[in-house]
């Protein structure tokens, strides 16, 4: 009873079954599977559900192809008259719904696995702002910001793009492989969402509330990812860099860098003693200017009217020197002005000031050393 | 047959339209007030997709070259918002004007000036939003779905003005709702029962409730932005209690009947054309009524499939999965529906039915990608990529904007009266085809490959794909001007006189009408049998 049409429609779909997953697992066209239990059940879910896809449009668009090539008019076809079927509809309605309840069972063991993250070995919070990541670990005192790490020239296309252009940070976050990483997502501003595809982790970062997600990482590698949620200007720009550790190599890196805070704290002291040279904090002021300030009040220090204030002979890179610290301190609250007093050591600060108060231009010939800083802070 | 439209013929000679510029201002008059809704929409349509092309020109290599940041976001977001209210909402409306009194052989629309009203208000609402990008500040860049405090706190000067424009389509659409309503409920034809009508007439009908119901959750929800950022309220700024989420919830509680509202006259329209040009009746028509419902009351339980990265309790995850994927169902039923009509049909491919089974084909796949992102756990990968980019433009683009261009194809020659040219008419089916999915499907891929949506500047590894999708929407954007050239001559009477029945397998009162169809048909009702 098949006909040479049926048969070619069965070929059809055959060499279709075979072709697809081949040009599917091409890494560049389909999810990663990732390095983590859940990623690799996330990723075989996603695959399960198309080709549940892929047999239910064969079945439809090869019987619809075929009335479309046979029932045509031109062929004299005589059009039949059949309108209803009680039963087709009830068949077609509950066939779906089954593969659908099929469907539905491990989708739903894999995400009650993903929605508990208790019992966590190493818990991290991330905070958002824009356009840059916060990373603090909990119970040791360990804590840095992330931000791109990609030159304005290469994004200007001045530069050849480098391999992880637009996904390099200067500090990566690292987290050992093998235990559970619990992280609480928050924000300082607006909504972020941070986003490792190969943790199958995607969860935003709301202000004002803490999110939970966890991951538990198999190999050691570095993991990258994006923001995933519109968060303002540079939403584009704020990459993950996620680096997974052996524990034993993770161990001593938590007390490597509590070493270096150690240092640094040391090196604060030492500066609240003495006075920096104009040109050390200048030469300063312009990387970190770069850094955190110019993606609002832009390299040139004009802003973008209407949305971020330019610098240049403004009320307060003109007024008191106390002013321009407490603003960049504190920030300013119900404004995208974030405070930096945590961001920043006190030699940043004092350089980034001291910049703004004679760059573009204005010379004020002001010097704001790093205990006049501290002296504010300390007022407060 | 004839003689309903010999007599209709006759009353038209005692008042036609007013002349000039008079007519089109204070016209009353359904099939006037349609065309100004079409003609709107269309313009509107090539804006929007003006703005896409700016877009796809700076993806079109990585790294930043024609835009900055700032105002990328701005042509993201009135994009998407020109595209959603301001091309399909309004061309749906404008079909809803020219075709429902027609199939339901009533004279007019039953609130003719509230109808003159409600259209020429959307011409202010899309001029405050378009001025609003020449504000000091630039436009709204806070996305089309506009997430608060993105567009509270943080957002520039011109949010007042996007407030006041989306105010202005809400009222609009709001009264082309109600009067559909009315219309559909009181003025039928004696015999034009409940289960006669025409599923174009059921699905608007169900659409008109669906406006009703969430319009006004849109208008709570920007005004709300608005005092949260003119006016000192907090609803969504949680240092006075609110809570930034809770925007999202009131958003999508809109967003996703909205949706719907944006594809369910397009079944109606596939299901018109569809049994047209099979030779045979609709297959399950009362079924298609229960589906549409079902979609419909369904549309309003699953808005959180929007929100699953938010942070939700694991309950209402899966609440809101098993939901999404139980809407999928009745969808279904719609394909194997219009399959089912085609089968052993005698099925001719005229324009209009090359573009509804490109729908049916293209719309399919658009369900299959909203299968996908049902299933929460996979969603988590696949939101806020490009991969819901692709998605949402499968359901909209070869969705909603392929049945409006089916529908117009299939009553452009009743409107004027002669046949369009068809030559064009193929070569803009072919192109948009091509390009289309030359633009849409690769979205797929980097998607899944991890391509954020609406960032200015992606990695290399993106590079090749892109390059291929702006080629695409490039060639998609020129081929939609064939389209206003055949419009255009058609209006002008260029091209063959067509008689009543312009096509030889379509059923309904329309073409009982002579083409064109007169300026007052059925002021006295057709008899149904
Ligand atoms: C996310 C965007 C953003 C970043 C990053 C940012 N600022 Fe600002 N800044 C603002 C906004 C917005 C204002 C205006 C606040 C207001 O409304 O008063 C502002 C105001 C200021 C002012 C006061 C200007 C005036 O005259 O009113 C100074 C000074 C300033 N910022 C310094 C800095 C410094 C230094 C940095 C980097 C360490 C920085 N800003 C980073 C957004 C930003
Ligand atoms: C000319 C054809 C079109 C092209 C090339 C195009 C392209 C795009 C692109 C590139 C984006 C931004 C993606 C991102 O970064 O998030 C976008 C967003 C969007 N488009 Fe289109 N589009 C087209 C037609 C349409 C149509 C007809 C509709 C509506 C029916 C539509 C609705 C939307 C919506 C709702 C968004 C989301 C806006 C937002 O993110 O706020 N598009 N489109
Ligand atoms: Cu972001
Ligand atoms: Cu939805």
């Amino acid at each position: 009873m098949v006909s040479s049409a049926q048969r070619v429609l069965l070929l059809c779909l055959f060499t279709g079954i075979q072709v697809l997953p081949a040009a599917a697992s091409e890494s560049s066209i389909n999810l990663r599977k990732g390095v983590t239990d859940i990623s690799h059940q996330v990723y075989d879910l996603h695959m399960t559900i198309f080709y549940i896809c892929v047999v239910i449009a064969l079945l439809v668009f090869g019987v619809m192809l075929y009335a479309m090539v046979f029932h045509r008019k031109s062929r004299g076809a005589k059009p039949a008259n059949f309108h209803e079927s009680i039963k087709v509809e009830i068949a077609w309605t509950i066939v779906p719904f089954l593969i659908l309840i099929a469907m539905a069972v491990p989708a739903t063991s894999t995400l009650i696995d993903m929605e508990d993250a208790s019992q966590a070995d190493l818990t991290i919070r991330v905070t958002g702002s824009q356009w840059k990541w916060h990373y603090q670990y909990h119970g040791h005192g360990i804590e840095f910001y992330s931000l791109l790490d990609t030159p304005m020239e290469q994004i200007q296309n001045k530069w050849i793009k480098g391999d992880d252009y637009l996904l390099e940070v200067d500090k990566p976050l690292i987290i050992p492989t093998e235990r559970k990483v619990r992280f609480l997502m928050t924000s300082d501003d607006v909504i972020h969402s941070w986003w490792v595809p190969d943790f199958a982790v995607k969860k935003d970062a709301n202000p004002g509330f803490i999110n939970e997600a966890w991951t538990r990482v198999n190999e050691a590698g570095i993991y990258r990812g994006q923001c995933a949620e519109l968060c303002g200007k540079d939403h584009g720009f704020m990459p993950i860099v996620v680096k997974a550790v052996p524990p034993a190599e993770f161990d001593s890196w938590m007390l490597q860098q509590k070493e270096f805070i150690r240092q640094a704290k040391a090196e604060e002291q030492r500066l609240l003693a003495m006075s920096m040279s104009f040109d050390e904090l200048m030469a300063e002021g312009e990387k970190v200017y770069g850094a955190y300030c110019a993606a609002c009040h832009q390299p040139n220090g004009a802003g973008l009217p209407g949305v971020f204030p330019g610098l240049i002979n403004s009320v307060v890179t003109r007024g008191p020197v106390a002013d321009h610290i407490e603003i960049v301190l504190n920030g300013k609250n119900g404004t995208a002005m974030q405070a930096f007093a945590k961001q920043l050591t006190l030699k940043q600060l004092a350089a980034v000031i001291t910049y703004e108060r004679n760059a573009w231009g204005m010379n004020s010939g002001d010097i704001v050393q790093p205990k006049d800083v501290h002296l504010h802070k300390q007022g407060q | 047959m004839n003689s309903v439209a010999s007599t209709t013929t006759q009353d038209t000679d005692d008042h036609g339209p007013a002349k000039g510029i008079k007519r089109w201002l204070f016209t009353t008059n359904h099939k006037d007030i349609g065309t100004l809704y079409l003609w709107f929409a269309f313009i509107m349509f090539l804006t929007g997709g003006a703005m896409a092309m700016v877009i796809r020109a700076e993806l079109f290599q990585p790294g930043l070259q024609i835009v900055e940041p700032h105002f990328f976001n701005q042509m993201t977001t009135v994009h998407g918002l020109i595209m959603v209210f301001g091309a399909v909402m309004p061309a749906f409306t404008g079909l809803a004007n020219w075709m429902i009194p027609i199939m339901i052989g009533a004279p007019d629309m039953a609130l003719p000036r509230m109808n003159n009203l409600s259209f020429w208000i959307l011409p202010f609402a899309f001029t405050i939003l378009l001025a609003s990008l020449f504000v000091e500040g630039g436009g709204p860049a806070f996305g089309w779905t506009f997430y608060a405090p993105l567009s509270t706190t943080y957002s520039g000067d011109s949010t007042a003005l996007f407030v006041f424009s989306v105010h202005i389509m809400g009222i609009s659409s709001i009264m082309g709702a109600i009067n559909v309503i009315v219309t559909i409920c009181n003025m039928r034809a004696p015999g034009m029962t409940w289960m006669k009508m025409p599923l174009f007439v059921w699905t608007w009908l169900i659409t008109a409730f669906l406006l009703i119901a969430v319009m006004p959750v849109l208008a709570g929800a920007v005004t709300m932005v608005l005092t949260d950022k003119y006016f000192g309220t907090s609803f969504f700024d949680a240092a006075g209690g609110g809570d930034p989420v809770m925007f999202q919830h009131i958003f999508w509680f809109f967003g996703h009947p909205e949706v719907y509202i944006m594809i369910l006259p397009a079944f109606g329209i596939i299901s018109t054309i569809v049994p047209t040009f099979s030779r045979k009746p609709l297959f399950g028509y009362s079924s298609m009524v229960y589906a549409t419902a079902s979609i419909a009351l369904l549309s309003f339980i699953v808005w959180a499939h929007h929100m699953f990265t938010t942070g939700m309790p694991v309950y209402a995850e899966l609440f809101f999965m098993y939901c999404t994927m139980l809407i999928s169902v009745p969808t279904g039923v719609k394909v194997f529906n219009w399959v089912a009509t085609m089968w052993r049909g005698a099925i001719s491919y005229e324009v209009p039915m090359m573009f509804s089974v490109a729908f049916i084909v293209l719309f399919t796949f658009g369900g299959f990608s909203g299968l996908m992102l049902a299933i929460t756990p996979v969603d988590f990968q696949y939101h806020d990529t490009y991969f819901v980019v692709a998605h949402f433009h499968y359901v909209l683009v070869t969705g909603a904007i392929f049945s409006l261009i089916a529908a117009t194809y299939y009553w452009l020659p009743k409107w004027t009266g002669v046949m369009y040219d068809l030559v064009l008419a193929k070569w803009h089916f072919w192109c948009s085809l091509i390009s289309v999915n030359l633009l849409f499907f690769p979205m797929h891929f980097i998607g899944l490959a991890g391509m954020p949506r609406r960032i200015p500047d992606y990695s290399i590894q993106f590079a090749g794909w892109n390059q291929l999708i702006s080629i695409g929407g490039f060639a998609f954007g020129l081929s939609q001007l064939i389209f206003l050239v055949l419009v255009i001559k058609a209006c002008r009477k260029r091209g063959a006189v067509v008689n009543h029945q312009v096509w030889d397998g379509a059923k309904g009162l329309e073409w009982q009408l002579p083409s064109p169809a007169p300026y007052h048909t059925f002021e006295k009702p057709p008899k149904i049998e």
